[in-house]
């Protein structure tokens, strides 16, 4: 006699997505604080800090809203991540994680299914910042070739950022490991050239600047919006890397989970 | 406990402070985190001095004020979550059964913003004064500059008890912090209310209060003894204030009521 047949990684992550994003569309409570994050940033940093385009030596084609866009873009992919890993710990701290451990027949199915409702919860922020930029008069110089490969580094940042949160909050198991997936990735974010080019910055920050994989993100996708690509082999080679890297994190990370039962 | 206010509300006060030096999770936060955006903004927003008529040629002066506004932010957080876990806990309940007088009960979970607001205001002063930043004021204005800087953290700490007495649940507290943060971040935070060009962000951050705010200690920390600016920063504190008490004591006796 023959039983069901266990399911595979791809039926377990769409089912564990399936849930993932059903919670963050139903949830006013998930989802508002996901558009309205974004929202704020680029309300503030577009429209308050407009002057900025006006500093010696800020040339930026497209104006400051597309500087600005770009970061927030960037900053929205990570925290997509950073809010689905807030989702892993509290199922796992409420014990519905380990019902997903009894139920997945291949685990890495769990992850992925959390890497991929991170991805449309990302889409719907994407949507929504976008149209509110366009809305604004954000001026857009690139080709639409280069418009979806910012899209596409948005894309690899969430991953990157999901994954690293997954690593942490399965070893956590608790919604009070959020600081620990929140407190780096906001560090990496605004150690960057936010407001300013990086020819721009001077002193530590410059120093610190130079060194982030962020600043790469950050000109290449600017490039892109400006139609003036630059960096791109060296983004996209960081955008490939994180991900590969993190998913080494998460994947012991989910072995701790297992070993704790 | 004794009936008289005094005792109810210094009985209060002395658990409200202790629960918050117990909880470094409320401290270390909001101590680090406005301090981290004060070192990298006032580092990747230098060049905003450059424009014409920035006021000083220190953003981080000008940056100095921020933090005093962020750390009032959490007190909202702090104080509500604080009192969500004695309405979850069942804690008010038994309070309800004590004589306690409602304004005992507010003015001592008060305390605890008290202390995180002093403790911030020294911590994010001193830090900015070694980091650089300017007081034009002197001595004295360092004085004024804790003294507002309490008394804000105070005010909007009411309005984290009224959040708390109106929803009764921490969870529903911390969501509200977003809602706050927009106050912050659509004022004259980043640069001087003349110089945001953008039409509609002026008008709203001409609007909001907390530009004023900013303004009271921006005129301490860079021109000197400003008194219109100060007497609108500690006026616009006190109305915070009176409202959110006013606000808090009506949500008390609904709740109180309601057990």
């Amino acid at each position: 006699m023959s039983g069901p047949r266990p399911a595979g990684v791809a039926a377990v992550a769409r089912a564990v997505a399936w849930r993932s994003i059903h919670n963050f569309l139903t949830n006013p409570a998930f989802l508002l604080p996901s558009l309205m994050f974004p929202l704020f940033f680029f309300i503030s940093f577009a429209g308050g800090l407009a002057a900025i385009g006006n500093v010696p030596g800020f040339d930026f084609p497209t104006g400051y809203t597309a500087f600005q866009f770009v970061f927030v873009l960037l900053q929205s992919a990570a925290f997509g991540g950073v809010f689905t890993g807030f989702g892993i710990a509290r199922d796992f701290e409420s014990g519905f994680g380990r019902r997903y451990m009894l139920a997945a027949s291949n685990r890495s199915g769990i992850v992925a299914g959390y890497a991929l409702a991170a991805l449309v919860r990302a889409f719907v922020t994407w949507t929504v910042l976008t149209a509110v930029a366009l809305v604004a008069g954000m001026e857009i110089g690139g080709s639409a070739g280069e418009i979806v490969a910012l899209y596409v580094l948005a894309i690899f940042v969430n991953l990157a950022a999901t994954l690293w949160s997954a690593g942490v909050a399965l070893r956590v198991r608790s919604i009070q490991g959020g600081p620990l997936m929140q407190f780096p990735t906001f560090l990496v974010l605004f150690l960057a050239p936010v407001y300013v080019p990086l020819s721009l910055l001077s002193g530590w920050i410059h120093a610190i600047a130079s060194v982030n994989p962020v600043t790469a993100l950050l000109e290449a996708g600017r490039g892109f919006i400006s139609g003036d690509p630059t960096v791109v082999a060296l983004a996209f080679a960081i955008a490939i890397a994180l991900p590969l890297l993190f998913s080494f994190w998460a994947r012991t990370g989910l072995r701790r989970a297992e070993a704790a039962g | 406990m004794s009936g008289s206010l005094t005792t109810q509300v210094g009985q209060l006060a002395h658990r409200s402070v202790l629960r918050t030096l117990r909880q470094p999770a409320q401290i270390v936060p909001a101590l680090i985190f406005p301090l981290f955006l004060l070192a990298v903004n006032s580092g990747g927003l230098k060049d905003a001095t450059n424009l014409p008529g920035f006021p000083t040629d220190s953003y981080l002066t000008f940056a100095l004020a921020v933090p005093f506004m962020q750390g009032a932010l959490f007190s909202v957080m702090n104080s509500g979550t604080d009192l969500a876990r004695d309405i979850e806990t069942g804690f008010l309940n038994r309070l309800a059964l004590t004589p306690l007088r409602g304004a005992a009960l507010l003015s001592g979970l008060l305390a605890g913003s008290v202390l995180l607001g002093l403790l911030q205001a020294v911590t994010y002063l001193v830090v900015g004064l070694v980091a650089g930043a300017e007081l034009a004021a002197g001595p004295g204005g360092a004085l004024v500059i804790v003294a507002l800087s309490v008394t804000i953290t105070v005010a909007f700490g009411t309005l984290g008890l009224f959040a708390a007495l109106r929803t009764g649940s921490g969870e529903a507290v911390q969501s509200l912090f977003p809602v706050f943060f927009v106050f912050l971040f659509l004022s004259s935070m980043a640069l001087p209310l003349d110089l945001l060009e953008t039409d509609w962000f002026h008008a709203i951050a001409a609007a909001n209060p907390v530009s004023y705010l900013l303004g009271a200690f921006r005129s301490l920390l860079i021109e000197g003894w400003d008194l219109g600016a100060l007497a609108l920063g500690f006026g616009i504190a006190a109305t915070i204030l009176a409202i959110g008490m006013f606000a808090a004591s009506a949500a008390l006796k609904t709740r109180l009521v309601r057990t």
